[in-house]
């Protein structure tokens, strides 16, 4: 299956602009486009150029060391890899249900993590696009320009993804790479200290966070035209869904619902996820395209991340948050917003949310507890899903007897919308670039929907010996000489 | 305790029988050392406590003390040697201390930081080396191994049952256990055993324990291994 400006019929008489690498986003990817003489778009790729290999080597070492080593498939995110391989090895030394303190402090580390990834995607890498504009000068259109232009909300950035980070430094260790969450529970509760290190600062944190979702809503309401359209298509949604239909970031199962908010599945657990989703290659891309199986590769991909998620659950369990979802949907008009820029909007209230779920639990005397961990019955396969800063994240392992891993696969939130990133390029190309003449701040509009998506390259390209590699050669009139193909 | 010999220009008395190295630390010096250990007798194969005697290297865990001795330890040219024995054996394992559950208790990792070992300098040799699970409470993970016999040692003279041994020659040494299979459950090895205890690095495990010790509270975060070293 090829989409609508996949795959030119004639690549070799065509033109090529590449935008290498994608700038302002995590990891290392590429853009090609395939123009004719007449600068027509005939093709638009989002290449995935990394190559990592963490499902091929975790194989063979120790279970318990695996949510500590699996994490370095990020510096980003690497709380919500750490958390997800100790759910899944949780099962494995028959933890059914974490002490509360348990269960807390990780959630701690989790929101944190939310916090701090959402500031640093919304602040640091995207609002130079947002407050200056698409095709800015380009000297400017970055974070030592916005402290320049706007100080105070560049310093609330800075300010909010460092409160986030101090959440993961005092549950996981370390800012970035910590051990706190082990198969079981967590290594560490908070001190006295600690806790009201952190609440002396939450309140402001939880109002800075509001004025960021207003922020956001404000760009929409300003140039409606531009922001409700900008990379737009309707795609299916999924995430994970906690009781009683809330969100919850950290457990749940999983919900998706088609382009028009009607439910396509609900409640499914996370062990049954390989009924339901089925992963596609294509031999241009090191990231994989998964896609619904009851829909088929052709209508079955779909979106995660914020506006998934916003749009999936039925309330936020805070009460600042949920208002703002409301808000949100009221703005949408009843239907299910499609637009890429509305990932900015509601990725700002998922902070609002973080925030008021970290102020929430360090009222809660449970994180200072003692009881730490849990123990049950030997199990031989686990599960760990999460709604990772960038969507759903889903580890899956077996363990041997003999305690060594046997099996990992992994499908990270960006391998997630693979497709609908692909085809949010695509849009763009076709109403900003088709026809006219290439500049810098017409291909920044590329780079500008990919951004939305807040795609994490690192993390998705996280397999080997799966993938298809194709090799050609071609002569200088086009002709394929030769072509060496690895099928996956 | 008459008897004394220099050591950075201070006098370090000592015993009769005493090595260099068991006399400095009983006066409260720190060598830097791996295959070393107090309670076992000398193996002399690490060379990373080497320092000079009269102008001389040697190493201090095997020569004995003497009075009068001139011995220099804490210098630029020696440190720098040992810096390079430490590069070396990182690049001859596999040692990824960002997921090595040994991170904060490695004595590897310990002198590296110790000594201000930045990078590995020499290229990688990345050898291909097993990892034995079989044993229900030991996990073995030859990959970050550095020869230093230890283990060989407090099985063959604390545990007398000789688990552990060093096979082969030169640069393909290894080591391996006392079992046809060649693995460690097929052997006598037992929690308990000294053996078990005494792995500098990373090798010899107890299964389960992991990530167990918060940052912050292992060995070597609370103070550098020259001031916690037996």
């Amino acid at each position: 299956m090829t989409y609508h400006l996949e795959t030119a019929e004639h690549p070799e008489k065509l033109r090529r602009v590449a935008i290498d690498p994608v700038s302002r986003v995590e990891g290392h990817g590429k853009v090609t486009l395939l123009l004719d003489e007449d600068n027509k778009v005939r093709q638009v790729r989002l290449h995935i150029v990394e190559f990592r290999g963490f499902e091929k080597f975790i194989q063979g070492r120790p279970y318990w060391e695996v949510p500590v080593m699996v994490q370095r498939l990020c510096g980003i995110c690497p709380v919500s890899h750490h958390l997800a391989a100790s759910k899944a090895m949780d099962a494995i030394v028959g933890a059914k249900r974490l002490t509360p303190t348990a269960e807390k402090i990780r959630r701690l580390m989790h929101y944190g993590q939310i916090m701090q990834s959402h500031a640093l995607h919304f602040f640091h890498l995207c609002s130079p696009d947002l407050l200056f504009g698409f095709d800015s000068e380009v000297g400017q259109r970055n974070i030592v320009g916005v402290a320049a232009k706007h100080p105070e909300t560049a310093r609330r950035g800075v300010l909010i993804r460092k409160f986030g980070q101090e959440a993961i430094r005092l549950t996981a260790g370390k800012r970035i790479h910590g051990t706190g969450s082990i198969p079981g529970g967590v290594n560490k509760s908070l001190s006295v200290e600690e806790r009201d290190y952190l609440l002396k600062d939450i309140y402001q944190i939880v109002a800075w966070c509001r004025d960021a979702v207003h922020l956001a809503r404000e760009l929409h309401e300003t140039d409606p035209a531009l922001y409700n359209s900008f990379g737009i298509f309707r795609s299916h949604f999924m995430s994970l869904i906690g009781a009683d239909g809330q969100m919850d970031l950290y457990d749940g199962r999983l919900r998706a619902r088609d382009d028009s908010g009607a439910i396509h599945f609900d409640g499914v657990a996370q062990a049954d996820y390989e009924k339901y989703i089925q992963e596609e290659v294509k031999p241009w891309s090191y990231m994989k395209f998964p896609y619904f199986r009851a829909l088929g590769n052709e209508r079955g991909w779909y979106k995660v991340g914020p506006l998934a998620r916003v749009q999936n659950c039925d309330s936020i369990p805070t009460p600042l948050a949920d208002a703002e979802r409301r808000e949100f949907l009221d703005y949408a008009g009843g239907m299910p917003m499609h637009t890429a820029l509305g990932y900015h909007w509601t990725r700002m209230i998922e902070m609002l949310h973080a925030a008021e779920t970290i102020k929430d639990l360090l009222h809660d005397p449970d994180i200072l507890g003692g009881d730490l961990m849990t123990t049950g019955e030997r199990g031989f396969e686990g599960f760990g899903m999460i709604e990772a800063p960038r969507g759903t994240l889903i580890h899956h392992y077996r363990v041997d007897e003999n305690d060594l891993v046997s099996m990992c696969n992994l499908i990270v939130s960006t391998t997630h919308n693979n497709q609908a990133m692909n085809e949010a390029i695509r849009h763009v190309a076709r109403r900003y670039l088709h026809g006219r003449e290439i500049t810098e701040g017409l291909l920044n509009h590329i780079e500008v929907a990919i951004r939305a998506y807040d795609p994490c390259l690192s993390c998705a390209t996280h397999a080997l010996g799966k993938m298809p590699l194709a090799v050609e050669l071609v002569d200088a009139a086009g002709t394929l000489v030769h072509r060496l193909q690895r099928d996956a | 305790m008459s008897q004394t010999f220099t050591l950075d220009g201070e006098e370090i008395p000592f015993r009769d029988g005493q090595t260099i190295i068991q006399a400095a630390h009983d006066a409260g010096r720190w060598i830097p050392h791996l295959c070393y250990h107090p309670e076992f007798k000398p193996h002399g194969s690490c060379k990373l406590c080497t320092v000079t005697v009269n102008g001389r290297h040697m190493a201090s865990c095997t020569t004995q003390a003497a009075a009068g001795q001139t011995v220099e330890s804490d210098t630029e040219a020696l440190n720098g040697e040992r810096r390079t024995l430490l590069q070396m054996l990182f690049v001859e394992g596999n040692h990824f201390c960002p997921s090595c559950e040994k991170s904060g208790d490695c004595k590897l990792q310990a002198t590296a930081y110790e000594l201000g070992m930045m990078t590995p300098h020499f290229d990688h040799f990345y050898p291909s080396r097993p990892v034995d699970a079989s044993h229900p409470e030991v996990l073995l993970d030859f990959n970050r191994c550095i020869l230093c016999s230890l283990c060989v040692r407090a099985s063959r003279d604390v545990d007398g049952k000789c688990v552990f041994a060093l096979s082969g020659r030169g640069i393909g040494t290894k080591l391996v256990v006392n079992a046809a299979s060649g693995r460690l459950a097929d052997t006598d090895a037992a929690i308990g055993d000294k053996a078990l205890e005494v792995c500098p690095v990373g090798v010899i495990l107890k299964k389960r324990r992991g990530f167990a010790v918060p940052i912050g509270e292992r060995t070597y975060d609370k103070a550098p291994i020259s001031e916690t070293e037996e």
